[in-house]
């Protein structure tokens, strides 16, 4: 996971420059350590993409182990793959551009950089914004959904105390925290590491949340997990 | 004329003079399929280009030149025909090499690396309703006259003509690729914006060429 040479960096490729910097701003929220770079749009500031902001956005965000480009429509893509050819050999085979949606694929991949994700993990956390957004339908059925425990699961269920629940804010926290153990855990069916699994399950004040682990070595990550549901991530 | 850097030089001059004549019938197909700003940023690219021309080394070959319009136009354009027109012309220039003068066989080297460039940067096919749908009747026009032994000027005619008639025949298509493919079947009886541009520079070619 962490690597040696410091976290992923991300790029945010978007014809609006308002669109590239508000995400910046988002993500910042949850990733404070994290080299994120707004690259939006034409180099006097029109929508469009600009083959200068891209390229000077991945080397500001690539003092670390890699970069992440993220991108909205047609041709971001086709600016930030031809950035690629540009870039020197060492620095290219650490950059990586994601085909995912941007706000939501870029705060998840922030989230995964702050944790100390490796260039793959970051890739894989802005996929796992998949194609589009989960259901409100898909969270309810999870939500009302009864995990039959099994021999050597270890499980604890907790209510949620603060106002807003586990909204973008405490949901990173919570994401962050459970990135620091091995064990896999999982809240009402979802891993607990997946940013965005977690904010779709739409567990807002007085829901109940069930932490399971069947690995033997779960049951301090369920605790800890657990614990910080209980104290209402510092808010009211 | 012979096809020197002088040529490449002319050639590259026309396409701006025919971009900007043609800024406001790019806009209005791109208006109609897209986000309406093709002719704009074409403009914009190809006057960044004429400038940058002036600062072309004396000794320097047609490779050179291509290569200074692929980074001009990659870094002025601002949409998808930046990225998309700067690897074709990047491609060209890597395909010509050093050559300080183009033959038959150049031409259509020059002509196939743009179009691979093209297809490499957009992933389009033929009949996606995009410039690959002007290129590739253009790369097999000039291929078929280049082996029946026609002479530059020639060749360069054959794809221009072939281009032309690919992007008219863009109009009956439904996009697959780029901003058009979001509008289904509203995009039928419109001409793709790209290849019509792209038809426009291949007859810069052959107008130059002929000394026309």
């Amino acid at each position: 996971m962490a690597s040696e040479r410091g976290r992923v960096g991300l790029v945010f490729v978007s014809h609006s420059t308002k669109i590239a910097e508000g995400l910046v701003d988002l993500a910042r929220q949850m990733a404070p350590s994290v080299a994120l770079v707004a690259a939006g749009g034409t180099d006097d500031g029109g929508i469009g993409t600009s083959f200068e902001k891209v390229s000077e956005g991945i080397v500001l965000a690539g003092s670390g182990s890699g970069v992440v480009v993220l991108c909205d429509l047609g041709s971001a893509i086709l600016t930030a793959d031809t950035a690629l050819d540009f870039l020197d050999d060492v620095l290219r085979d650490r950059v990586e551009v994601v085909d995912a949606p941007l706000v939501e694929g870029g705060v998840a991949a922030a989230v995964a950089a702050e944790t100390g994700g490796d260039l793959g993990a970051v890739v894989a956390a802005a996929h796992s914004a998949g194609p589009g957004h989960p259901s409100a339908g898909e969270a309810a059925v999870v939500d009302a959904a009864v995990v039959e425990p099994v021999a050597g699961t270890f499980s604890r269920t907790v209510t949620l105390v603060n106002k807003d629940g586990l909204h973008a804010r405490p949901a990173a926290e919570f994401v962050k925290l459970a990135s620091t153990f091995d064990a896999r855990v999982s809240v009402n069916g979802k891993d607990a590491k997946s940013l965005l699994g977690i904010m779709s399950l739409g567990l807002s004040k007085g829901k109940s949340a069930e932490l399971v682990s069947t690995d033997p070595a779960g049951e301090r990550a369920v605790n800890a997990l657990a614990d910080l549901i209980e104290t209402g991530f510092g808010e009211a | 004329m012979a096809l020197d850097t002088a040529w490449v030089t002319a050639w590259i001059n026309r396409s701006t003079e025919v971009i900007s004549e043609n800024r406001v019938a790019l806009i209005t197909l791109d208006r109609d399929i897209g986000d309406g700003d093709h002719g704009e940023n074409m403009d914009r690219g190809f006057q960044a280009v004429s400038t940058k021309l002036d600062t072309l080394s004396p000794d320097a070959t047609p490779g050179d030149a291509l290569k200074l319009v692929a980074t001009t136009l990659i870094s002025t354009v601002g949409g998808a025909a930046g990225p998309l027109y700067g690897t074709a012309y990047l491609k060209a220039a890597a395909a010509v090499g050093s050559a300080p003068e183009l033959d038959g066989a150049a031409i259509v080297a020059l002509l196939t690396a743009a179009r691979d460039g093209i297809v490499l940067r957009g992933k389009a096919e033929s009949g996606d309703k995009t410039m690959v749908d002007a290129w590739t009747p253009a790369v097999e026009a000039a291929e078929i006259a280049q082996q029946a032994g026609s002479s530059e000027v020639e060749i360069l005619a054959a794809a221009a003509d072939a281009a032309e008639a690919g992007a008219v025949a863009t109009e009956p298509l439904v996009a697959r690729k780029g901003r058009a493919s979001y509008l289904g079947e509203r995009a039928i009886g419109h001409r793709d914006p790209g290849a019509q541009s792209s038809a426009l520079l291949l007859r810069a070619a052959a107008d130059t060429a002929a000394g026309e």
